[in-house]
């Protein structure tokens, strides 16, 4: 078998399941959000109604999907330059010349990122317990008061930021460890010579050097944050008084608990334009500054 | 001739999956009923099962435990991949919901011929929220309710020896409640994210909640703006905190210390009451009947039935483990373990409800309960009145145009509803 | 001296960050062996006072671990094996093998990684739904087995493979199958652990899709059924920290063995060089 065919049958079975089983139901999806597809509808087709936009429209209109809304922004407004500092900063730390054992470190740092969620999810839930945690424990400890961490609304998300940071930031610190490794030694040794500090080294050398790489992290994390889901849904099933409502989570719920299949989609398509218009601002600024 | 390893795995993967696919739907005369029951109850119900599988021979029972949490979503993943148990509990106010769906087979004709399941040994009240259109769908399993449970010392210490009977009293033992114990504690406990006790209050009129047939909210009606007045007067009066249960603590910790003395809640307490006050406090506090405007009023008529889905073609064996969880003896045990109110009045007769002195309230208040609109939509209006009515409490809107702004939310969630009944001629779907 | 200053410094930084990074998995560890109760006192224990096997057998004995650890076992390793079979013919084809389209069809897929997953799960799982694969394993997997990412993985790693190789087995008269077989699965050996690693652990810890499509709680993965438990025995400590043992040890396990595929894997593509 050769040339052209061959091609084609290798990408075939690949591109046929990536057809059917993702983009046919992402076009679909549009197609079910212009419609009020809900639980009269699953009984009966007959039930359906094409409201144009409808759907759209009475979601802009609801005050809980923009506090979904709201409390996403806030996640990744915090989250995120939070997560790339800890990962930025853990990534210097493993190397740096002095360090030793790195391979040690290395696995400990990325260790929480391959673990199941979920798992961890339900770990955290016990230790930010309001009096059997181990991080209230902590607080006490050192004369500070304890937090109802789950069950205060002003802290529950902040709780959620300091696991999803905790979970994440091996992930990009691997990114920046490789990226730390691709600026050029003898422009330290230039700085050096010209008698800069550490820390003028890393605003003049490091940042500079690595700004392809922050914006890529940045990308990814920003991506990965607006579609905060399960840590809602394990920890706090999006209270307490709706603090903890993601967009994905208010999807689900529309979706999966009150039956409104059409408005879900509509969500899911406005997470997804919001998603893309983010990472457009993100690619424009970086081209702003000549990143890119 | 195809890469030989990379075909074989492909094909080694495909055949995996396969049979897995059609494991899918076989069901044969001789697989086991499912049974889907939720929480503690799916827990202890399966310690009954030995017995009506020893009086079945042959009827084998697999009772699959869900968290109440997730059993909302996987029973509409079950019915959209047409995969519904055979029985299953639900809560009742989810009947109009799997009424809609057309999912509930219909249990007049079975309940009229049984023996065992006689809607004239239940309560009224829930009997009648099983009917949906008119239709028997579900067979009571537990009862559930909300009423007062209050500080008998508070309350004798302020000068009222009985526990209210009408809102007037009510609002009077609160003043003096108030008045005795001052600044930093309270006469009632009504958590704002809570809306039993508003939706207790409102079923006290006469007014229906939803008018047209279902499709329009009658929260504007006289009735209805009655009991929003009188639950705002609370608050307005200083004599409840307008917080939510989230900002409470510890809820049994603030009753023994007296942070308050009226609280509008249901059966479980009753054992948590037990367990978390000190045994030498066990005498400080009470059930009473909710006060409704002339006397002791309605209230919420809530559980747990049984229902069978359609389509799953066991409807018989069904019915017969319905029948067999609806004796005295499966009721009594049931209940002992769980700790539920039993929907058979006989067995409140027996130990140990009999003697439960706080229990008797929810006995009485039981004879009172009512159902509350029966279209799958009114879960989500009363989260929205209970939202407005927050809005009121801490905001301080006034109640005509609390009533209203409940009445446009209700509309808009009953739309669809009134596009049906149009399109169908009035007529119910 | 300043060195030894800045190396104490560096290296006591690292040991905190690491430390913090494990301790909440060692306290997993540690309470999963304390007794039932045991977690649940004030001042919280750091340590079992006499560690104890009751909470993972109450988990086995009871609570049917045993079953949703082989599901997820089940399920990873098919998903491992049906995502070789169709992401590395496609990738290694859209690296090397010449045919139209082959350039707009890949900016395609590239773009379809903008397109959060979720937008299509309601549909998918209506078209499941049609297809009767609702609440079984091909639910999970199918949809599953092929995808951008992994295309994409490979196409990197592939393209390094020297045309000149395999032209010259061109001009010998084999064919592309063959070609693939014997000289390109060979080379590719690294990027399909690579690509096994990936998808086993993804496979896994996935849990929202699961979630939705497998309603019988005898097909539970370990995500789901951890998920499930901790609804209902919110004041288990040891109970939820044993299921959490469960469902970690093994992917951590497989990660300190291929950690080096791992991180090759997530490195690809995203850093020059």
């Amino acid at each position: 078998m050769r040339g052209e065919r061959a091609g084609w049958f290798f990408v075939a079975p690949a591109l046929a399941v990536i057809g059917v089983f993702f983009f046919l139901p992402v076009a679909a999806a549009f197609v079910l959000s212009l419609t009020d597809f809900d639980i009269y509808a699953l009984a009966n087709p007959r039930n359906l109604r094409f409201v144009g936009l409808g759907n759209y429209g009475a979601l802009l209109g609801n005050p809980l999907f923009w506090q979904a809304l709201g409390n996403t922004l806030y996640f990744v407004a915090i989250g995120v330059p939070l997560s790339i500092a800890a990962s930025l900063g853990a990534a210097l730390l493993l190397d740096s010349r002095l360090a030793r054992f790195k391979g040690l470190f290395r696995t400990a740092l990325f260790a929480p990122v391959v673990t199941t969620l979920v798992a961890v999810a339900v770990i955290w839930r016990y230790l930010l317990h309001a009096r059997y945690g181990l991080i209230d424990y902590g607080l006490h400890a050192i004369g500070l008061p304890a937090i109802d961490w789950l069950g205060d609304p002003h802290w529950a998300m902040p709780a959620i930021i300091l696991f999803a940071v905790w979970k994440n930031f091996g992930y990009n610190m691997i990114i920046f460890v490789a990226g730390l490794q691709t600026i050029p030694e003898d422009l330290y040794e230039a700085a050096r010579i010209d008698g800069a500090s550490a820390l003028r080294r890393f605003w003049h050398v490091t940042l500079p050097g690595l700004a392809p790489v922050v914006l890529l992290v940045s990308l990814l994390t920003v991506a990965g944050y607006l579609q905060l889901f399960a840590e809602p849904y394990v920890m706090t099933q999006g209270g307490p008084g709706q603090s903890t409502v993601s967009v994905l989570y208010f999807m689900y719920e529309q979706g999966f608990k009150w039956w409104n299949l059409g408005t879900a989609s509509a969500v899911a398509f406005l997470l997804f334009v919001l998603m893309l218009a983010v990472t457009l601002i993100q690619l424009a600024v970086a081209r702003r500054r000549g990143v890119l | 001739m195809k890469g030989r390893e990379e075909t074989r795995r492909t094909a080694l993967g495909l055949v995996a999956a396969a049979p897995l696919a059609a494991c899918a739907g076989q069901r044969g005369p001789n697989a086991p009923l499912r049974f889907w029951a939720m929480g503690r109850e799916g827990e202890v119900v399966q310690r009954l099962i030995p017995a009506f599988e020893a009086a079945n021979p042959g009827l084998r029972v697999e009772v699959q435990q869900l968290p109440w949490s997730a059993a909302h979503a996987k029973l509409l993943t079950a019915f959209a991949g047409g995969d519904l148990p055979d029985l299953c509990q639900v809560g009742n106010t989810w009947l109009p919901e799997f009424a809609a769906l057309g999912a509930l087979e219909p249990l007049d004709a079975r309940v009229a011929a049984s023996a065992i399941v006689r809607p004239a040994d239940g309560f009224e009240g829930v009997w009648r929220t099983n009917t949906v259109d008119g239709v028997l769908c579900g067979v009571p399993w537990y009862v559930d309710t909300r009423l007062l449970f209050y500080r008998r010392d508070l309350l004798e210490k302020a000068g009222h020896g009985a526990a209210p009977a009408t809102w007037a009293q009510w609002l009077d033992a609160m003043e003096a409640v108030k008045s005795l114990v001052g600044k930093g504690a309270w006469a009632a406990l009504l958590p704002l994210n809570e809306p039993e006790p508003l939706l207790t209050l409102a079923l006290q009129q006469s007014d229906p909640l939803l008018r047209d047939g279902g499709g329009r909210g009658n929260f504007q009606s006289a009735g209805f703006k009655r009991a929003l007045g009188f639950y705002g007067d609370i608050f307005r009066r200083g004599l409840a905190p307008p917080s939510s249960s989230t900002e409470i603590g510890n809820l049994y910790d603030e009753f023994d210390r007296g942070a308050f003395c009226f609280y509008v809640t249901g059966p479980w307490n009753l054992g948590e009451f037990r367990r978390r006050l000190p045994a030498a406090r066990q005498d400080i506090w009470m059930t009473a009947p909710m006060p409704g405007p002339d006397g002791p009023g309605a209230g919420i008529a809530g559980g747990a039935s049984l229902v069978v889905f359609q389509g799953g073609g066991r409807a018989d064996p069904a019915w017969r483990l319905i029948e067999h969880l609806a004796t005295f003896q499966a009721q009594s045990r049931f209940c002992a373990l769980t700790g539920d109110l039993p929907a058979r009045r006989d067995v409140w007769r027996g130990a140990p409800l009999a003697s439960d002195l706080e229990a008797a309230a929810f006995r009485d208040q039981l004879t009172r309960v009512r159902p509350t609109p029966q279209v799958p939509e009114w879960e989500r209006i009363t989260l929205e009145m209970q939202l407005v009515a927050e809005q009121m409490v801490r905001g301080g809107l006034p109640v005509d145009a609390a009533t209203q702004e409940m009445d446009r939310r209700a509309d808009g969630l009953l739309e669809k509803r009134r596009w049906m009944l149009a399109r169908e001629g009035k007529s119910a779907t | 001296m300043k060195r030894l200053w800045g190396s104490l410094a560096v290296n006591a930084l690292l040991i905190v960050a690491g430390a913090l990074a494990i301790a909440p998995l060692l306290w997993m560890v540690s309470v999963s062996l304390m007794r039932p109760g045991e977690a649940d006192s004030f001042p919280p224990p750091l340590v079992p006072g006499e560690p104890s096997l009751a909470a993972y057998r109450e988990l086995f004995a009871h609570q049917g671990m045993g079953r949703y650890f082989a599901n997820s076992l089940v399920l990873a390793c098919a998903a491992t094996v049906l995502s070789l079979g169709f992401n590395v013919t496609a990738g290694y084809a859209f690296a090397k093998l010449r045919f139209a389209g082959r350039d707009l069809i890949f900016q395609l897929l590239l773009g379809a990684l903008v397109i959060p997953g979720q937008v299509a799960m309601i549909p998918l799982f209506l078209m499941l739904k049609g297809m009767g694969l609702v609440n079984n394993f091909g639910g999970v997997l199918i949809p599953a087995a092929a995808g951008v990412f992994g295309i994409f993985l490979v196409r990197q790693y592939a393209l390094s493979i020297p045309d000149e190789l395999l032209e010259a087995a061109r001009v010998d008269g084999a064919g592309e199958f063959r070609i693939f077989r014997s000289i390109v699965l060979p080379v590719l050996t690294p990027i399909m652990v690579t690509l096994a690693t990936f998808t086993f652990l993804a496979s896994w810890n996935d849990f929202m899709w699961p979630l939705i499509v497998l309603g019988d709680d005898k097909l539970y993965t370990l995500p789901v059924a951890l998920a499930s438990l901790s609804r209902e025995h919110v004041q288990d400590a040891e109970l939820m920290m044993a299921g959490a043992v469960v469902t970690v040890a093994p992917v951590l396990v497989l990660f300190v063995a291929l950690q080096r595929y791992y991180i090759r894997g997530l490195l690809a593509g995203s850093v020059k060089g």
